[in-house]
């Protein structure tokens, strides 16, 4: 891949590696038609509501500390503010630290999509920049700036001279793509080319891509003991930290989805390593990457002894918790960053997965090959029936219907109520450390335990609530409304 | 014109969504965007019967924007049609269907013979708030659905208030409407919450009035029906709440529907005596306590400010201070509501602020002299400067992070209540 900062725009995952979101078939298929390129996506003449992009793009960046992200566009694109406000306070709290990130938006209206709004943009980011001085202003579009073709690149152009700290437009036109994670893309893209400075010298630094950092203490603790220091991003960050990240000795993320871009830039500009194993869920994928920062910071033997110590540990009861698990039958839908990675960790644990949904899938990641937590399960022998779908919930809920499995697992909000309702136990992998390591992989395996041995809730509730979907929609097959794959016009 | 919008307090026209998901067995079928919906739910009571992932979406994407997205819309109604169990399909449009120029409303009326009723809501982002969104929803039921009716059943009455979901306590506020109504002897008719549905909404052309409880959300929906349905309407503006309020609107109800006068005041005298048993009781702790001052403001939207000021102002003797009205209420609405502020006891008035960029908010109310710590209510947006003012906060208005409401309200006697107990459950978490 090439990496264009002189740009604001970044391409979509579906054209720049080939990303998908309709297929069904299996894990095997799904791999070897990636390899051989053969692989096409399928589109929906029925869909249901997912996610915009522009979430995740501003979700990322208004967790930086102290900047200013301005929202051009409808009360409604910028609405998000309202959850960043809240996270931006608890978050910092937290840690112990302030946040004053400001997320404004622009309130458009009719007349603005007529005659266009670029002098009101240019007022309201002064306005912000006097109110506020935060230390980066990301400017970013929405779906109607774009269509009318409100040019923000030349209202961020005008305005740098009266500003003395990084601005940057962000594109973030809904309608781009329909794989939200294109957002952590975009994301990355402002913050690599309006703040990451080139390196002066190497620090002792890893970077560590992730989403709510809750494991963070305890992470610092570990890494101290190889002598390298995390640098959390991007909640919390400060911008002056930002602007280093490309001094560090190498990148890692908690999910390949969200670290990607940055990593894979970070490596290519300048030269920083991106650590690309399988992640760190479940022992085989916490191992793994650890020995692979080890190789490529050098600390191999610390790592080793490190390993060897908590194995002792935690290995005989999670051996232990895995016979209590013996037979249960799950189903997992989750983003793909985490869908192949949950995936190896409840075959770990003697759980069967009998189908995996994958939000969207990528081909090939940034240096052209297949996810690493693919080839994992390939080169294991581990198959499954599989399918791609952008949340699509009609598509889960007939899965869940047909298979009645013991187990649903999913990471997205809104998406687990589905399940119980359907009488299945869900358990929410939401927060990214769940899995982490040995002694969260044991929290991880008691958790499914408590989930699937008390099963009042889900069982009350299904009871009595009548489910949305039709008969008819459960008589069809899950594919029903997957068009068939036309050839893909390449960007 | 484009605005600076800073902590933003509302969501667009298409957050009308929520106000179809209030009615029963309502789905909207979004033509926009695949996360419009995502973005304009919250998840404080959204995963009912129909959740925002079960709403069908169009998803609209780059080639929709080139050459439109009828065929799409088309083919989503027709399956959302076969999948989804609904009795009400409302499809809302989005910002790129109104800027490319497809015609919804043409592709909808393709689905006139469709075994349930479809009908469609313009809700672009840019065409207004989600205020004016969950107005131009029930204009879609009015044109579109409704028809006169010439029989109608006595003593029936529509009841109509805020906004569902925006408004943290709609589903609690607009039963107890109902029960305040239903104990002077009216039958209400409402369309929101658990058990109302398209069977409500049939039985809304044979109601005697329609009843507004709002400064001016629905305002236009009540003219429309006297045209269209022929049906009266009165227009009560303040949320009742607390007894000074409640019994104002019981006798202003009453009166407009003709109830015998003698049984709206024997309702009035049997919830008065317990009321004022309970504030009795607590008289020592709101004389007694060491940081409730006289002074308040309240940032919420017409409707919250106008309640609440009356409330704390008639029934607790507080003394508003500045109250800001943050829902962008309309310019022709503004001067009524302005009035309704200087209605208090004593000739106390109200100063209001129509303001939608909250950093003038905060500004206004760091200036303000409490005479002590100052009591807010407001979103959670004041959370942070009150502290910093060291005064007290309650959070009533979204949005909401700090209170969970499954059906609390504060209508009516047993509203003001709770209010109470909110505002004096935050005191005591202080001696001084």
């Amino acid at each position: 891949m090439a990496i264009n900062l002189e740009s604001s725009n970044v391409a979509t995952r579906e054209n720049r590696i080939g990303s998908i979101t309709g297929y069904i078939g299996s894990l095997s298929d799904l791999a070897s038609q990636s390899e051989c390129g053969t692989l096409k996506g399928c589109s929906r003449c029925f869909s249901q509501s997912s996610t915009c992009l522009s979430s995740c793009a501003l979700g990322q960046l208004s967790a930086i500390r102290d900047v200013a992200i301005i929202h051009h566009g409808p009360a409604g694109c910028s609405v998000a503010s309202a959850n960043a406000y809240y996270l931006d306070k608890v978050m910092a709290k937290k840690r112990g630290v302030t946040n004053d990130t400001v997320y404004v938006g622009t309130d458009m209206n009719e007349k603005d999509t007529i005659f266009g709004s670029t002098e009101s943009l240019r007022k309201i980011i002064l306005e912000v920049n006097k109110r506020y001085s935060p230390k980066a202003i990301f400017v970013t579009s929405s779906c109607a700036t774009g269509i009318i073709g409100e040019d923000i690149d030349s209202v961020v152009d005008e305005v740098r001279d009266e500003i003395d700290v990084p601005i940057v437009a962000v594109h973030c036109e809904g309608f781009k793509s329909r794989i939200w994670a294109t957002g952590f893309d975009i994301a990355d893209h402002a913050v690599l080319s309006s703040i990451v400075q080139p390196p002066k010298e190497k620090r002792n630094t890893i970077n560590f891509k992730n989403f709510y950092e809750s494991a963070r203490p305890e992470i610092m603790e570990m890494f101290r003991k190889f002598d390298l220091e995390p640098i959390f991003l991007y909640c919390n960050s400060t911008v002056e930290e930002l602007s280093h990240i490309s001094e560090s000795l190498a990148t890692t993320c908690i999910c390949g989805t969200l670290g990607n871009y940055l990593g894979n830039a970070l490596e290519e500009k300048y030269g920083v390593p991106y650590v690309r194993s399988i992640n760190q869920c479940g022992i085989v994928g916490f191992e793994t990457w650890l020995r692979e920062i080890g190789k490529v910071t050098g600390r191999s033997e610390k790592i080793e002894n490190y390993i060897e110590e908590q194995r002792a540990i935690y290995l005989p009861q999670i051996e232990k918790i895995k016979k209590e698990l013996k037979g249960l039958r799950a189903v997992i839908g989750m983003g793909p960053g985490y869908t192949f990675e949950v995936s190896r960790v409840l075959n770990e644990l003697g759980i069967e997965v009998v189908w995996a949904l994958a939000w969207h899938y990528d081909k090939k990641y940034e240096n052209g090959d297949v996810p690493p937590s693919m080839k994992y399960l390939l080169d294991n022998d581990i198959d499954f029936e599989a399918s791609v779908a952008d949340q699509q919930n009609f598509e889960v809920m007939n899965i869940l219907h047909k298979y009645q499995p013991d187990l649903y697992l999913s990471r997205h909000p809104g998406s687990t109520v589905w399940a119980i309702k359907n009488g299945t136990p869900a358990v929410y992998v939401a927060d990214e450390y769940m899995i982490f390591g040995y002694k969260h992989t044991l929290e991880f395996a008691r958790t499914i335990l408590d989930a699937t041995r008390n099963r009042s809730f889900e069982q009350n509730l299904a009871k009595r609530v009548k489910l949305p979907y039709t008969d008819w929609w459960y008589e069809q097959n899950v594919g029903a409304f997957l068009e068939e794959a036309k050839p893909r016009k390449e960007a | 014109m484009a605005k600076l919008l800073d902590k933003q307090r509302y969501k667009c026209a298409l957050g009308a969504m929520q106000t179809v998901q209030a009615i029963t067995r309502a789905i909207p079928v979004l033509h926009s965007g695949p996360g419009c919906a995502q973005k304009l739910s919250d998840s404080t009571g959204s995963s009912g019967y129909f959740s925002p992932n079960i709403f069908p979406c169009t998803s609209i994407n780059e080639k929709d924007v080139v050459f439109g997205g009828v065929k799409k819309l088309e083919t989503t109604i027709e399956n959302a049609l076969k999948v989804i169990d609904a009795d009400l399909y409302v499809v809302l449009t989005g910002c790129i269907p109104e800027i490319v120029g497809d015609d919804t409303g043409e592709v909808v009326s393709r689905f006139e013979n469709a075994e349930k009723p479809v009908i469609y809501a313009s809700t672009a982002g840019f065409k207004g708030n989600n205020y004016i969104g969950h107005e131009q929803v029930i204009d879609a039921i009015i044109d579109q659905y409704l028809e006169k009716s010439d029989e109608k059943e006595k003593g029936l009455v529509n009841i109509w208030a805020d906004v569902p979901y925006q408004d943290l306590f709609w589903l609690g506020n607009i039963r107890e409407l109902e029960k305040l109504l239903a104990e002077i002897g009216l039958t209400p008719n409402t369309i929101f919450g658990y058990n109302r549905g398209i069977e409500q909404i049939d039985k809304i052309p044979k109601a005697e009035f329609n009843l507004l409880v709002s400064p001016w959300v629905s305002l236009s929906n009540m003219k429309k029906m006297e045209k269209k349905l022929g049906i009266p309407y009165l227009h009560y503006p303040t949320l009742p709440i607390g007894a000074f309020e409640t019994s104002k609107f019981l006798r202003e109800v009453g009166a407009f529907a003709g109830v015998d006068e003698k049984k709206v005041e024997s309702v009035i005298g049997e919830h008065e005596n317990y009321y004022y048993y309970l504030i009795e009781r607590y008289a020592d702790l709101f004389l007694e306590n060491r940081v409730i001052n006289k002074q308040f403001s309240v940032v919420a939207d017409a409707q919250y400010a106008l309640g609440i000021t009356k409330f704390l102002a008639n029934d607790l003797g507080l003394v508003p201070a500045k109250q800001f009205i943050v829902d962008d209420t309309p310019k022709q609405y503004r001067e009524a509501i302005t009035e309704e502020f200087k209605k208090l006891n004593y000739g106390l008035e109200a100063e209001a602020v129509f303001e939608t960029d909250s950093y003038k908010i905060h500004e206004q109310i760091k200036e303000h002299d409490y005479h002590g710590y100052p009591l807010i209510l407001g979103s959670y947006y004041e959370k942070e400067l009150t502290e910093r003012l060291k005064g007290n906060y309650l959070n009533i208005a979204w949005p909401v992070q700090d209170k969970v409401v499954l059906d609390d309200f504060y209508a009516g006697y047993t509203g003001g209540i709770r209010l109470i107990e909110d505002i004096y459950t935050v005191a005591v978490q202080r001696f001084n």
